[in-house]
C-alpha cells in the first residue's frame, strides 16, 4: 500500500496537502491498523496528496496528560511540534479523536498551530468538494447505531460529521438512548485503556454495549480506535459476535465503495 | 414612643439579618480567594451570554424536562414573589400597610399580588413534588452515599422553608380583612379566607400580623441559612456561569510551570551546572497539581460553593454508573467541606491558616476515586450551572503523578513506554509504519 512519508516527499521537494496523523493505536494495534488502511484507501480514491510521519511520529502525549503526567505530555508535544513545524505542516487529519483533541486544542499553546480534522470531518469535506462519493447501495438495509467518542463529541462538539457519513451509506441509523452530548463513555478515556478498571460492579464497555444492543443493530459504528476495542470486547462479552460487528466509519465507507 | 416599637424591632431584625449575611459572604469571598489566580476576564460578551442563557434562562435545567420544569416554577416564583419583600420592608420600617396599593393603581397592585398568589400556589405544588421525589420516589441520585446525613436534611430543610414561607404569604393575605373585602388580587387567598370566618376581627388582625412577621423573619433566616447550605446556588449560579471555562471541554490546561522546565530540559544551550540567578534560590519551586484546596484555582473553589448537589453529574458518570467509588458530586462536596474547614481554621487563628495535618487528597478524596475517571466530560456537560469536576480530578492526578509518583502500576508502564518508544505500548518506533504493508 502506497503510504508516502513526509521525509520521502521532502526529498522530492514536495509538500502534501494534508498530514495523516496515524497515532499509536492506528500504527500498532492490529484492529486499529485496519482502520488506518481503510482510511488510506479512501484518501487514494479521492486522489488526496497526503503523507505520514512514519517512524518520525511519536505519541501525542494525550494518555500521559490525562493520567496526570504533564511533564511527559509536554516533552512529547514539543518533540512532535519540532518535527511538524520542521516539515511546515499546516493541515492534519487523524482517525483518533484523542490525537485530534490534543493536536487541535493543546498543541497551539506550545507552538504547534495546525488546522486539524477528524477523519469523518475530512471525508465530509472531500464529499463536499466533489472529490469522493459514497456508494449508497452496498450496505443498504443494514441497521447501524453510532457510538459517540467522548473526545470527538462532548470534548469538541463534533456530532454531525460521523452521522452525515453514516446516512450517506444508505443504512438506517438508530440512535442509542444515550447519544450525542449525553452519550455514555466506552470506558477507555482518561488513560483507562492502559490500566485495569477500579473496583466496581460492572465494566463500562459492557454497559455501553448494552446501550448499543438495545437498538438491535447489525453494525455498531465508531470513530475512535479505542472505542472500537472497547465495543468489540463488549460484543464478545455479550456473545453477540455472530450478529453484530463493530466498524469504524472509514471501514464502512471503504467497504461500501469496494476499496 | 411605644407606637414605634414594631418599627424599631423591624429595623433591628433587618440590620441583624442582613449584617450577619454580609459577614458570612465576606468569609465566602475570602475562602474563594484562597484559590490560585486564573484569568477569566476575556470574552465578556460570551460570558454574559452564558450567564443569561444558563443561569438566568435555565437553559441546561430543562434537559431533564420534569425536574427542569418544576425548578423553573420555583425559580420564577422566587424572583417574582420577592418583589413583595420590597413592600414588606417599607411597611415594616415606616409602619405603613400595603404602601404600594396607595402609590400605584389599585388594579395594577391587585394584578401583581394576584400573580404572586398564583405563583405561591404553584411553588407550593412544585416543592411538594420535589419533596416526594427526594424522600419517596426511588431516584438513585438522591440516595447516593454522599447524600446521607446533613446533605439529605439540608435538601429537605430548604423545601420546608419554602413551603412555610409560601403558606405564610397566603395566610397573611387571607387574614387581611380589608384586602379580602377589596377583592382584588386574592385569586388564591380568597379560598383560604373562609377557614378564618369564625375569628373575631382582633384575632384575625393578630393572625395577619403574626403571619406577616413570621414571613419576613423567615426570609431573613433563610437568607442566612444559604451560607451554610447547598442553596447558595441561587446567588452563585450567576458568577459561576459567567466565569466558567469557555474552551472546548477536551482542552486541558498546559501547566506553565512545566513548560518552563521542559523548555530548559530540551534546550541544547542550557547549562546544567549554571548557578541559579540571584534571588532565585529563595523562590519555593511551584507545586505541580493539587493536593489541597489552596492548590486549586478560585473558579474551582467557586464551583464548590455553587454546587447544589443535584447529582446530575453523578447520574451520568460512567464510573459511578458501574459501581466505582468516583462521584463527581462528591468531588465538589469534598472540596467545599475542606475549604470551609480551612476557613474555620483561619477564623480560629486570627486569619492565618495553621497546618492541621489534613488535606483534600486522602482525607477527603481518595486516589481510587480519581483513578476511576475516564475524563469523558459527561459531568461537565450535565451540570446545569457549568461546574467542572473534571478539572479538579485532573489537577489531583497531576499531584499524584508528578509530586508523589503514585500512579497505578499499569499507568507507570504506559508512561515508561511513551517515554522510551513513543507509544503507550512496548513496540519499536522503527516499526511504526509497518501497518501500511501488512495486507
Amino acid at each position: 500500500m502506497n503510504v508516502p512519508t513526509m521525509a520521502d516527499l521532502m526529498a522530492q521537494g514536495k509538500q502534501p496537502e494534508v498530514l495523516f496523523w496515524v497515532g499509536a493505536a492506528g500504527s500498532y494495534d492490529d484492529r486499529a491498523k485496519k482502520i488506518s488502511r481503510a482510511f488510506v484507501k479512501i484518501l487514494h480514491q479521492a486522489n488526496v496528496n497526503f503523507a505520514v510521519l512514519g517512524t518520525e511520529e511519536s505519541s501525542t502525549g494525550d494518555a500521559a496528560k490525562r493520567a496526570g503526567n504533564e511533564f511527559l505530555f509536554q516533552m512529547q508535544a514539543m518533540m512532535n511540534i519540532e518535527v511538524l513545524n520542521g516539515y511546515e505542516v499546516k493541515t492534519i487529519v487523524t482517525c483518533d479523536p484523542h490525537s485530534f483533541n490534543t493536536l487541535k486544542n493543546e498543541y497551539p499553546g506550545l507552538g504547534g498551530v495546525y488546522k486539524v480534522y477528524h477523519h469523518t470531518q475530512f471525508i465530509q469535506k472531500l464529499i463536499a468538494d466533489g472529490r469522493l462519493n459514497i456508494d449508497a447501495t452496498t450496505l443498504k438495509g443494514k441497521k447501524v447505531t453510532f457510538h459517540d467518542p467522548c473526545y470527538l463529541g462532548r470534548a469538541n462538539e463534533v456530532y454531525e460529521s460521523p452521522r452525515d457519513l453514516i446516512r450517506r451509506l444508505g443504512v438506517s441509523l438508530t440512535e442509542m438512548k444515550r447519544s450525542k452530548s449525553s452519550a455514555l463513555c466506552c470506558g477507555a478515556g482518561g488513560a483507562q485503556m492502559f490500566k485495569d478498571a477500579e473496583k466496581g460492579d460492572k465494566e463500562i464497555n459492557v454497559l455501553r454495549t448494552e446501550d448499543a444492543l438495545a437498538t438491535k443493530p447489525n453494525i455498531i459504528a465508531t470513530g475512535c480506535p479505542y472505542c472500537n476495542t472497547m465495543m468489540t470486547d463488549g460484543i464478545k462479552f455479550k456473545e453477540k459476535e455472530k450478529e453484530v460487528i463493530v466498524k469504524d466509519i472509514a471501514e464502512l465507507i471503504a467497504e461500501a465503495n469496494n476499496l | 414612643m411605644q407606637h414605634y416599637i414594631p418599627n424599631i424591632l423591624f429595623a433591628i431584625a433587618l440590620i441583624l439579618g442582613i449584617g450577619f449575611f454580609v459577614i458570612n459572604i465576606r468569609k465566602l469571598f475570602r475562602n474563594i480567594k484562597l484559590g490560585k489566580d486564573v484569568n477569566r476576564t476575556d470574552n465578556k460578551k460570551e460570558r454574559l451570554k452564558n450567564m443569561m442563557m444558563i443561569a438566568f434562562g435555565q437553559s441546561k435545567m430543562v434537559k431533564r424536562p420534569l425536574s427542569g420544569f418544576l425548578h423553573i416554577i420555583v425559580y420564577a416564583g422566587f424572583l417574582i414573589i420577592n418583589i413583595e419583600v420590597l413592600e414588606i420592608i417599607i411597611d415594616g420600617l415606616f409602619g405603613t400597610h400595603r404602601i404600594f396599593k396607595g402609590i400605584i393603581n389599585e388594579n395594577v397592585y391587585g394584578f401583581l399580588i394576584g400573580t404572586f398568589e398564583v405563583l405561591a400556589l404553584l411553588v407550593f405544588v412544585a416543592i411538594t413534588i420535589f419533596w416526594l421525589r427526594r424522600n419517596i420516589s426511588n431516584i438513585k441520585r438522591f440516595l447516593s452515599k454522599e447524600m446521607k446525613g446533613w446533605p439529605k436534611s439540608d435538601g429537605n430543610n430548604i423545601l420546608y422553608f419554602e413551603l412555610i414561607l409560601m403558606t405564610l404569604f397566603l395566610v397573611m393575605n387571607a387574614t387581611d380583612v380589608s384586602f379580602q373585602q377589596a377583592g382584588i388580587g386574592n385569586p388564591i387567598s380568597q379560598f383560604l379566607a373562609p377557614f378564618f370566618n369564625d375569628y373575631s376581627p382582633e384575632a384575625l388582625h393578630t393572625i395577619e400580623r403574626t403571619a406577616w412577621w413570621l414571613h419576613i423573619l423567615g426570609i431573613l433566616v433563610f437568607l442566612n441559612y444559604l451560607y451554610y447550605s447547598k442553596h447558595l446556588h441561587i446567588l452563585l449560579a450567576f458568577p459561576n456561569t459567567y466565569f466558567a471555562n469557555l474552551n472546548p471541554k477536551g482542552q486541558f490546561t498546559n501547566l506553565d510551570s512545566v513548560t518552563k522546565e521542559v523548555k530548559l530540559m530540551m534546550d541544547p544551550d542550557a547549562d546544567p551546572y549554571a548557578m541559579p540567578e540571584e534571588g532565585a534560590e529563595e523562590a519555593v519551586p511551584e507545586k505541580f497539581g493539587a493536593s489541597d484546596v489552596a492548590d486549586l484555582n478560585w473558579v474551582q473553589l467557586l464551583n464548590a460553593y455553587t454546587c447544589t448537589e443535584c447529582g446530575r453529574c453523578t447520574s451520568s458518570c460512567p464510573a459511578n454508573l458501574t459501581g466505582k467509588e468516583l462521584s463527581p458530586r462528591k468531588i465538589m462536596m469534598d472540596t467545599r467541606d475542606r475549604l470551609e474547614e480551612v476557613g474555620r481554621n483561619m477564623d480560629a487563628n486570627k486569619g492565618i491558616f495553621v497546618d492541621d495535618g489534613k488535606q483534600l487528597l486522602n482525607d477527603y478524596i481518595k486516589p481510587e476515586e480519581l483513578w476511576a475517571c475516564t475524563s469523558c466530560n459527561a459531568c461537565v456537560e450535565e451540570c446545569p450551572v457549568n461546574i467542572d469536576p473534571l478539572s479538579i480530578i485532573t489537577d489531583m492526578r497531576r499531584y499524584l503523578v508528578m509530586e508523589e509518583s503514585a500512579a497505578p502500576q499499569e499507568l507507570n508502564m504506559m508512561m515508561t513506554n511513551v517515554e522510551n518508544n513513543g507509544a503507550p505500548w512496548q513496540y519499536n518506533q522503527q516499526d511504526r509504519l509497518n501497518w501500511a504493508n501488512e495486507e
